[in-house]
Protein backbone atom coordinates (compact mmCIF):
# COMPACT_ATOMS: atom_id res chain seq x y z
CA UNK A 1 0.00 0.00 0.00
CA UNK A 2 1.35 3.45 -1.21
CA UNK A 3 0.57 6.06 1.49
CA UNK A 4 2.13 8.62 -0.42
CA UNK A 5 4.34 11.62 0.95
CA UNK A 6 2.59 12.24 3.70
CA UNK A 7 2.85 8.66 5.22
CA UNK A 8 4.33 9.30 8.71
CA UNK A 9 1.35 11.60 9.06
CA UNK A 10 -1.46 8.62 8.48
CA UNK A 11 0.66 6.44 10.25
CA UNK A 12 0.99 8.34 13.26
CA UNK A 13 -2.97 9.61 13.34
CA UNK A 14 -3.84 5.86 13.23
CA UNK A 15 -1.02 5.03 16.06
CA UNK A 16 -2.21 7.54 18.20
CA UNK A 17 -6.19 6.61 17.52
CA UNK A 18 -4.90 2.89 18.49
CA UNK A 19 -3.13 4.42 21.94
CA UNK A 20 -6.36 6.16 23.16
CA UNK A 21 -9.32 3.07 22.20
CA UNK A 22 -6.35 0.69 23.78
CA UNK A 23 -6.12 3.53 27.02
CA UNK A 24 -9.77 3.64 27.03
CA UNK A 25 -10.36 -0.38 27.01
CA UNK A 26 -7.33 -1.02 29.65
CA UNK A 27 -8.72 2.11 32.14
CA UNK A 28 -12.24 0.32 31.89
CA UNK A 29 -11.00 -3.20 32.10
CA UNK A 30 -8.61 -2.62 35.07
CA UNK A 31 -10.58 -0.53 36.68
CA UNK A 32 -13.49 -3.23 36.81
CA UNK A 33 -10.83 -5.60 38.52
CA UNK A 34 -9.63 -3.10 40.91
CA UNK A 35 -14.03 -2.96 42.11
CA UNK A 36 -14.60 -6.16 41.93
CA UNK A 37 -11.81 -6.98 44.40
CA UNK A 38 -12.66 -4.68 46.89
CA UNK A 39 -16.33 -5.68 46.54
CA UNK A 40 -14.97 -9.24 47.59
CA UNK A 41 -12.42 -8.22 50.06
CA UNK A 42 -15.34 -6.25 51.72
CA UNK A 43 -17.99 -9.23 51.68
CA UNK A 44 -15.10 -11.13 53.24
CA UNK A 45 -15.53 -9.39 55.85
CA UNK A 46 -19.04 -9.83 56.73
CA UNK A 47 -19.84 -6.08 55.39
CA UNK A 48 -22.82 -5.72 52.74
CA UNK A 49 -24.96 -3.20 51.88
CA UNK A 50 -28.56 -5.52 52.55
CA UNK A 51 -27.95 -7.87 55.42
CA UNK A 52 -28.31 -11.47 54.15
CA UNK A 53 -26.81 -10.93 50.85
CA UNK A 54 -23.28 -12.31 49.77
CA UNK A 55 -21.51 -11.18 46.29
CA UNK A 56 -23.08 -14.30 45.17
CA UNK A 57 -26.39 -13.21 45.30
CA UNK A 58 -25.05 -9.26 44.38
CA UNK A 59 -25.66 -8.54 40.66
CA UNK B 1 -39.60 -5.51 30.84
CA UNK B 2 -41.09 -2.25 31.44
CA UNK B 3 -38.43 0.30 30.12
CA UNK B 4 -38.71 2.50 33.53
CA UNK B 5 -37.48 -1.07 35.38
CA UNK B 6 -34.02 -0.56 33.58
CA UNK B 7 -33.16 2.58 35.57
CA UNK B 8 -33.15 0.23 38.39
CA UNK B 9 -29.15 -0.38 38.90
CA UNK B 10 -29.08 -4.06 39.97
CA UNK B 11 -31.48 -4.74 36.94
CA UNK B 12 -29.00 -2.67 34.59
CA UNK B 13 -26.28 -4.60 35.99
CA UNK B 14 -28.16 -7.86 34.87
CA UNK B 15 -28.93 -6.24 31.78
CA UNK B 16 -25.50 -5.20 30.27
CA UNK B 17 -23.98 -8.93 31.63
CA UNK B 18 -26.22 -10.09 28.92
CA UNK B 19 -26.01 -6.91 26.47
CA UNK B 20 -21.97 -6.26 26.84
CA UNK B 21 -20.41 -9.46 24.84
CA UNK B 22 -22.95 -9.33 21.89
CA UNK B 23 -22.30 -5.23 21.93
CA UNK B 24 -18.26 -5.81 22.09
CA UNK B 25 -18.49 -8.89 19.35
CA UNK B 26 -20.40 -5.97 17.20
CA UNK B 27 -17.89 -3.46 17.83
CA UNK B 28 -15.39 -5.82 16.55
CA UNK B 29 -17.11 -7.29 13.49
CA UNK B 30 -17.68 -3.75 12.78
CA UNK B 31 -14.24 -2.56 13.05
CA UNK B 32 -12.79 -5.01 10.98
CA UNK B 33 -15.11 -4.46 7.77
CA UNK B 34 -14.54 -0.69 8.59
CA UNK B 35 -10.77 -1.41 8.55
CA UNK B 36 -10.64 -3.50 5.41
CA UNK B 37 -13.27 -1.07 3.31
CA UNK B 38 -10.63 1.81 4.69
CA UNK B 39 -8.06 0.42 3.36
CA UNK B 40 -9.10 -0.69 -0.45
CA UNK B 41 -11.00 3.09 -0.22
CA UNK B 42 -9.52 5.14 -3.40
CA UNK B 43 -7.07 7.80 -2.55
CA UNK B 44 -8.52 11.41 -3.05
CA UNK B 45 -7.99 13.11 -6.09
CA UNK B 46 -6.73 15.58 -4.42
CA UNK B 47 -5.63 15.17 -1.07
CA UNK B 48 -4.00 11.32 -2.09
CA UNK B 49 -4.40 8.90 0.67
CA UNK B 50 -4.12 11.53 3.50
CA UNK B 51 -8.17 11.69 3.43
CA UNK B 52 -7.71 8.26 4.82
CA UNK B 53 -7.06 9.91 8.25
CA UNK B 54 -10.99 10.84 7.90
CA UNK B 55 -11.76 7.55 8.49
CA UNK B 56 -10.76 7.82 12.05
CA UNK B 57 -11.15 11.95 12.79
CA UNK B 58 -15.17 12.43 11.60
CA UNK B 59 -15.68 9.53 13.97
CA UNK B 60 -13.75 10.75 16.58
CA UNK B 61 -15.32 14.26 16.38
CA UNK B 62 -19.09 12.92 15.82
CA UNK B 63 -18.39 10.79 18.98
CA UNK B 64 -16.36 14.01 21.45
CA UNK B 65 -19.77 15.93 20.50
CA UNK B 66 -22.58 12.84 21.14
CA UNK B 67 -21.13 12.23 24.21
CA UNK B 68 -22.00 15.80 25.43
CA UNK B 69 -25.04 15.76 23.86
CA UNK B 70 -25.61 12.25 25.65
CA UNK B 71 -24.69 13.64 29.44
CA UNK B 72 -27.01 16.76 29.02
CA UNK B 73 -29.82 14.01 28.39
CA UNK B 74 -28.14 12.91 31.40
CA UNK B 75 -28.18 16.31 33.19
CA UNK B 76 -31.93 16.70 32.74
CA UNK B 77 -32.24 13.17 34.21
CA UNK B 78 -30.26 14.02 37.12
CA UNK B 79 -32.10 17.89 37.28
CA UNK B 80 -35.18 16.69 36.48
CA UNK B 81 -36.00 13.57 38.28
CA UNK B 82 -33.29 13.13 39.79
CA UNK B 83 -32.46 9.61 39.08
CA UNK B 84 -29.04 8.02 40.19
CA UNK B 85 -28.18 5.87 37.02
CA UNK B 86 -28.48 9.33 35.05
CA UNK B 87 -25.65 10.65 37.34
CA UNK B 88 -24.17 7.46 36.61
CA UNK B 89 -24.49 7.79 33.00
CA UNK B 90 -23.03 11.35 32.92
CA UNK B 91 -19.86 10.31 34.84
CA UNK B 92 -18.99 7.45 33.17
CA UNK B 93 -19.51 9.13 29.80
CA UNK B 94 -17.06 12.07 30.14
CA UNK B 95 -13.90 10.51 30.36
CA UNK B 96 -14.55 8.85 27.25
CA UNK B 97 -15.71 12.06 25.67
CA UNK B 98 -12.69 13.94 26.32
CA UNK B 99 -10.30 10.79 24.71
CA UNK B 100 -12.37 10.80 21.66
CA UNK B 101 -12.02 14.59 21.53
CA UNK B 102 -8.89 14.51 22.11
CA UNK B 103 -8.41 11.83 19.17
CA UNK B 104 -10.22 14.33 16.87
CA UNK B 105 -7.60 16.75 18.00
CA UNK B 106 -4.60 14.62 17.42
CA UNK B 107 -6.04 13.25 14.41
CA UNK B 108 -7.20 16.52 12.62
CA UNK B 109 -3.63 18.12 13.18
CA UNK B 110 -1.85 15.53 11.61
CA UNK B 111 -4.55 15.92 8.97
CA UNK B 112 -4.02 19.52 8.76
CA UNK B 113 -0.20 19.91 8.87
CA UNK B 114 -0.08 18.24 5.00
CA UNK B 115 -3.13 20.27 3.96
CA UNK B 116 -3.51 23.31 5.45
CA UNK B 117 0.52 23.63 6.07
CA UNK B 118 -0.03 23.99 9.60
CA UNK B 119 -1.07 21.81 12.77
CA UNK B 120 -3.29 24.54 14.30
CA UNK B 121 -4.87 27.84 13.11
CA UNK B 122 -7.30 29.47 16.33
CA UNK B 123 -10.17 29.30 13.62
CA UNK B 124 -14.01 28.68 15.09
CA UNK B 125 -14.34 25.18 14.35
CA UNK B 126 -10.79 23.91 15.84
CA UNK B 127 -10.74 26.61 18.75
CA UNK B 128 -14.17 25.13 19.71
CA UNK B 129 -13.38 21.55 19.65
CA UNK B 130 -10.64 22.51 21.96
CA UNK B 131 -13.05 24.17 24.19
CA UNK B 132 -15.10 21.04 24.03
CA UNK B 133 -11.91 19.42 25.55
CA UNK B 134 -11.66 21.69 28.22
CA UNK B 135 -14.73 21.67 29.25
CA UNK B 136 -14.88 17.75 29.45
CA UNK B 137 -11.56 18.09 31.33
CA UNK B 138 -13.65 20.69 33.55
CA UNK B 139 -16.25 17.93 34.19
CA UNK B 140 -13.85 14.71 35.12
CA UNK B 141 -12.14 17.68 37.64
CA UNK B 142 -15.81 18.57 38.98
CA UNK B 143 -16.46 14.99 39.96
CA UNK B 144 -13.54 14.02 41.63
CA UNK B 145 -13.75 17.65 43.57
CA UNK B 146 -16.53 16.50 45.51
CA UNK B 147 -17.24 13.66 47.37
CA UNK B 148 -20.78 13.57 47.81
CA UNK B 149 -21.81 11.61 44.55
CA UNK B 150 -25.80 13.33 44.26
CA UNK B 151 -24.54 16.57 45.23
CA UNK B 152 -21.89 16.02 42.67
CA UNK B 153 -23.96 15.34 40.03
CA UNK B 154 -26.49 17.89 40.13
CA UNK B 155 -23.32 20.68 39.87
CA UNK B 156 -21.55 18.50 37.21
CA UNK B 157 -25.57 18.89 35.58
CA UNK B 158 -25.89 22.44 35.48
CA UNK B 159 -22.08 23.12 34.03
CA UNK B 160 -23.14 20.35 31.50
CA UNK B 161 -26.36 21.80 30.14
CA UNK B 162 -24.32 25.42 29.98
CA UNK B 163 -21.61 23.61 28.19
CA UNK B 164 -24.28 22.55 25.66
CA UNK B 165 -24.10 25.43 23.98
CA UNK B 166 -20.87 24.52 22.56
CA UNK B 167 -22.28 21.89 20.85
CA UNK B 168 -24.58 23.98 17.71
CA UNK B 169 -21.47 26.36 17.94
CA UNK B 170 -18.90 23.61 16.37
CA UNK B 171 -21.35 22.28 14.24
CA UNK B 172 -22.37 25.38 12.90
CA UNK B 173 -19.04 27.18 13.29
CA UNK B 174 -17.92 26.10 9.77
CA UNK B 175 -21.02 28.33 7.80
CA UNK B 176 -21.09 31.70 10.43
CA UNK B 177 -17.21 32.04 10.57
CA UNK B 178 -14.62 31.61 7.58
CA UNK B 179 -12.16 28.83 8.95
CA UNK B 180 -9.83 26.54 6.96
CA UNK B 181 -11.59 23.60 8.25
CA UNK B 182 -14.04 22.57 5.37
CA UNK B 183 -17.73 22.81 5.66
CA UNK B 184 -20.02 19.77 6.62
CA UNK B 185 -19.70 16.96 3.72
CA UNK B 186 -21.74 13.98 5.62
CA UNK B 187 -24.69 15.58 7.56
CA UNK B 188 -25.86 18.44 4.70
CA UNK B 189 -29.67 19.00 3.79
CA UNK B 190 -28.83 18.25 0.45
CA UNK B 191 -27.21 15.16 0.89
CA UNK B 192 -23.50 13.97 1.51
CA UNK B 193 -21.10 15.46 -0.67
CA UNK B 194 -18.32 12.50 -0.38
CA UNK B 195 -18.12 9.74 -3.31
CA UNK B 196 -20.01 6.42 -1.96
CA UNK B 197 -16.63 4.72 -2.60
CA UNK B 198 -15.46 6.89 0.24
CA UNK B 199 -18.78 7.34 1.97
CA UNK B 200 -19.31 4.05 2.75
CA UNK B 201 -16.10 3.26 4.25
CA UNK B 202 -16.41 6.24 5.89
CA UNK B 203 -20.24 5.11 7.60
CA UNK B 204 -19.05 2.03 8.83
CA UNK B 205 -16.04 3.34 10.26
CA UNK B 206 -18.79 5.41 12.30
CA UNK B 207 -21.04 2.51 12.94
CA UNK B 208 -17.53 1.56 14.01
CA UNK B 209 -16.77 3.98 16.68
CA UNK B 210 -20.37 4.18 17.94
CA UNK B 211 -20.58 0.90 18.91
CA UNK B 212 -17.10 0.86 20.60
CA UNK B 213 -18.51 4.00 22.36
CA UNK B 214 -21.83 2.51 23.45
CA UNK B 215 -19.73 -0.51 24.80
CA UNK B 216 -16.97 1.41 26.88
CA UNK B 217 -20.06 3.47 28.28
CA UNK B 218 -22.26 0.54 29.40
CA UNK B 219 -19.02 -0.90 30.68
CA UNK B 220 -17.88 2.20 32.74
CA UNK B 221 -21.59 2.65 34.07
CA UNK B 222 -20.79 -0.68 35.44
CA UNK B 223 -17.84 0.25 37.08
CA UNK B 224 -19.32 3.21 38.38
CA UNK B 225 -22.42 1.59 40.00
CA UNK B 226 -19.55 -0.89 41.85
CA UNK B 227 -18.06 2.10 43.35
CA UNK B 228 -20.99 3.59 44.65
CA UNK B 229 -21.10 0.44 46.25
CA UNK B 230 -18.07 0.38 47.40
CA UNK B 231 -17.75 3.34 48.86
CA UNK B 232 -21.35 2.58 50.85
CA UNK B 233 -19.81 -0.40 52.01
CA UNK B 234 -16.70 1.57 53.17
CA UNK B 235 -19.08 3.75 55.39
CA UNK B 236 -20.93 1.31 56.65
CA UNK B 237 -17.85 -0.29 58.15
CA UNK B 238 -16.16 3.32 58.86
CA UNK B 239 -19.77 3.38 61.09
CA UNK B 240 -19.21 0.19 62.67
CA UNK B 241 -16.39 0.78 63.66
CA UNK B 242 -17.22 4.60 64.92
Amino acid sequence: MNLGPHAAFIVTAYAAAIGIVAGLIIWVVLDRRHLRRMLDELDAQGISRRPGRTSEERP
Amino acid sequence: MPVIDLANPSRFLALTDRILPWLAGAAAFAFALGITQAYIAPDDYQQGATAKIMFIHVPAAWLGTFCWVLMSAAALGTLVWRHPLADVAAKAAAPIGAAFTLMCLVTGMLWGRPMWGTYWVWDARLTSVLVLFLMYLGVIALWRTIEEPSRAARVVAVLTLVGAINIPIIKFSVDWWNTLHQPAAVLRLSGSSIHPAILVPLLISIAAFTLLFLTLHLAAMRNEIMRRRVRTMLMMQADARA
